[in-house]
């Protein structure tokens, strides 16, 4: 067990991907060992996840050199730099790679029948499970290149997933934006790369975080990274592509693609907090962060309320609540020069923000999967051409109504425990924006019973009498994530302390993360 | 070599950006859009590999070399790598703008545009 823990690292990022090349092999022979193989591979991958997430918490951070004669020797014996690969875990990683393993699973199981009738499913799979590697090595990755590299392997699969269903005109467009700006960012990310390269002659962050001035250079590399990085995760003004990508993509890959938004949400904290943490201009950074996180929760939530589509009125939502996290983190980082007030909110407000991660990512992918079901079932994403379709898909109208009221920030479930920690302590930093926050969540609430009204509630409607419930693969989907919801809204407490706090710290005490690499106890 | 001014590739990588963004911003023709792209990854390419050189340097291979600097090979790796990835990106990207003229009959931004709002 000890040894399966020292290699987690690399098996966990390894494994999907032999996965995703044995995928067409096994599937030439049947249909059913194929569905086995992926849901088998992410099933470990998730259990070698938590195990080593557990490992983490209590024994610091996890390095993983590829190719040294231990993982640990990081430094190769006559050099003074590192040279090799090295993989570095630490409470934050940790963290959204737990997310990420739960997501996948749930994912990879609900598309068993909600792309059943589709043509290319074996590439589905081959595509999915390459998209899972991306995710896992932009979190665990030590390396500034590397982030590139997996960065680019998830947009490359997620792009050609979210153009998957050929058949349909819309869904080529949203693939097609989706990939121009995935490989904008790419290269604004590379280019930044150069720019450190150039100057401190190292790939690795814990190096780079060392050696690191704040000159104009690296101040141009900062801003390159954090554009790079907030275009991916849909930040307002650069969110345009956001929707339309989200709404076309199969039900299953947008709750995938969710997270990966998360996963570059995670490049753009270690990029603030770890590599630029000591010579950042925190406050100016902090405020930009605050600003636009304010205005991507407002515009994200004003644009929902008019949506027809179901899957395009819950991408707006993804966006305005991507808002409350850079708004948590941003007060974070605005007051990380100055350790008193970051004692007394600033850590709070950035685990109210990491917290909110957390539960995004499980109602986002949850009411996301409802949408798909409410298209599987009707072949219409209109709402307007919905309507009492409780009578046919009971679990999924429970599932929606928790998802619903999670969002929303109802008490007691999990949405309010994080909304809370974010508006308890934003409200020390600036009062105002606990009220823009407050009223952004009324809003939610607002139009997602709008939309449950015209989707669910009323008579059964003639032209829907036929068809038949949701396929249960697609239930089970849903029900992970719902049991996730329930999860977390039974022991908030818990999840605070055993990876909130851990995470947030990790975030804040960049010293670790260096000495984990350099070798120097601390 | 000695007498060319070593920013030189810079100035070029630098002009061959600009002119990416103006056409990824103002041209509508999609696959304009997309030969921009392809612009941009060559100046970020060439800025690497400018970036790796040294006046006078080697090609950086242990085994066989002579005497003097070697350029740096770090970022060779990189831009190997990189052009790689945008060939794959550029590929798909191509793919889907032939799927978007079947379904559309259009490869004007404006036209062949049906999401929106």
């Amino acid at each position: 067990m000890a040894a399966l823990i020292t290699q987690a690292p690399i098996l966990i990022i390894a494994i999907p991907l032999v996965a995703a090349f044995l995928t067409p092999l096994i599937g030439m022979a049947s249909k059913k060992a194929r569905n086995a193989l992926v849901i088998v591979s992410l099933v470990f991958v998730a259990f070698l996840v938590f195990a080593l997430a557990r490992d983490v918490v209590i024994n610091g951070i996890h390095v993983y050199t590829l190719g040294a004669t231990s993982p640990g020797q990081t430094i190769p014996t006559g050099f003074m730099v590192p040279v090799r690969i090295i993989l570095e875990i630490d409470a934050m990683s940790a963290f959204f790679s737990i997310i990420w393993s739960i997501v996948s699973l749930a994912a990879a199981i609900y598309s068993l029948s909600h792309i059943a009738n589709e043509t290319g499913q074996t590439r589905f799979y081959t595509l999915l499970l390459l998209m899972v590697t991306g995710g896992f090595g932009m979190m665990f990755t030590g390396d500034l290149f590397n982030l590139f590299v997996f960065l680019e392997i998830a947009s490359i699969s997620g792009g050609a997933l979210i153009a998957f269903r050929t058949r349909f005109g819309d869904t080529q467009e949203g693939g097609f934006k989706y990939i121009v700006v995935s490989a904008i960012a790419g290269l604004m990310v590379l280019f930044a790369t150069g720019i450190l390269y150039g100057q401190y002659n190292s790939l690795n962050i814990a190096i780079l975080a060392q050696a690191i001035q704040y000159t104009t250079l690296d101040q141009i590399a900062l801003a390159l990274l954090l554009i790079a990085f907030a275009m991916k995760t849909g930040m307002v003004p650069l969110h345009l592509w956001f929707p339309d990508a989200y709404s076309v993509a199969p039900a299953s890959i947008t709750g995938m693609l969710v997270i990966t938004s998360h996963a570059c949400m995670y490049a753009a904290f270690r990029v603030c907090f770890t590599l630029y943490g000591a010579v950042i201009d925190a406050p100016v950074v902090g405020w930009i962060l605050i600003a636009f996180g304010l205005l991507t929760m407002f515009i994200g939530v004003t644009m929902a309320v008019f949506q027809k589509d179901v899957m395009r009125f819950m991408s707006y939502h993804a966006i305005s609540q991507l808002g409350y996290m850079w708004l948590g983190v941003g007060v974070g980082l605005a007051v990380l020069g100055n350790p008193g007030l970051l004692a007394t909110y600033g850590r709070d407000a950035m685990s109210g923000g990491i917290f909110h991660i957390l539960n995004h990512a499980m109602y986002k992918p949850l009411l996301f999967f409802t949408g798909g079901a409410l298209f599987h079932l009707t072949g219409t994403r209109d709402l307007a051409k919905m309507g009492g379709l409780a009578h046919k898909m009971k679990w999924t109208t429970i599932l929606y109504i928790i998802g619903t009221l999670s969002i929303s920030g109802i008490p007691p479930l999990n949405g309010f425990s994080s909304k809370i920690l974010i508006y308890e302590s934003v409200y020390q930093f600036n009062p105002i924006f606990t009220v823009i926050g407050i009223i952004v969540s009324i809003l939610t609430l607002a139009s997602f019973t709008k939309a449950f009204h015209s989707a669910f509630m009323g008579a059964e409607l003639p032209e829907y009498k036929g068809v038949k419930g949701v396929p249960r693969s697609m239930i089970v989907g849903m029900v992970i994530l719902a049991a996730g919801i329930i999860f977390i809204t039974l022991f908030p407490a818990q999840i605070v302390n055993w990876i909130l706090h851990p995470a947030a710290d990790a975030l804040i005490d960049r010293g670790a993360y260096i000495n984990a690499v350099t070798g120097v106890i601390p | 070599m000695e007498h060319m001014p070593l920013n030189f590739p810079f100035l070029a990588a630098a002009l061959l950006a600009a002119v990416s963004f103006y056409i990824m911003i103002f041209k509508k023709n999609l696959i304009k859009l997309i030969m921009g792209i392809a612009m941009m990854s060559s100046a970020v390419n060439l800025f690497l590999v400018a970036l790796g050189y040294r006046a006078g340097g080697n090609a950086p291979i242990y085994t066989d070399v002579p005497e003097g600097p070697m350029v740096l090979p770090v970022p060779q790796a990189l831009t190997l790598t990189s052009i790689v990835i945008n060939v794959a990106v550029l590929a798909l990207m191509l793919t889907m703008v032939m799927q978007i003229y079947r379904h559309t009959g259009s490869l004007d931004s404006e036209k062949s545009r049906k999401l929106k709002g």
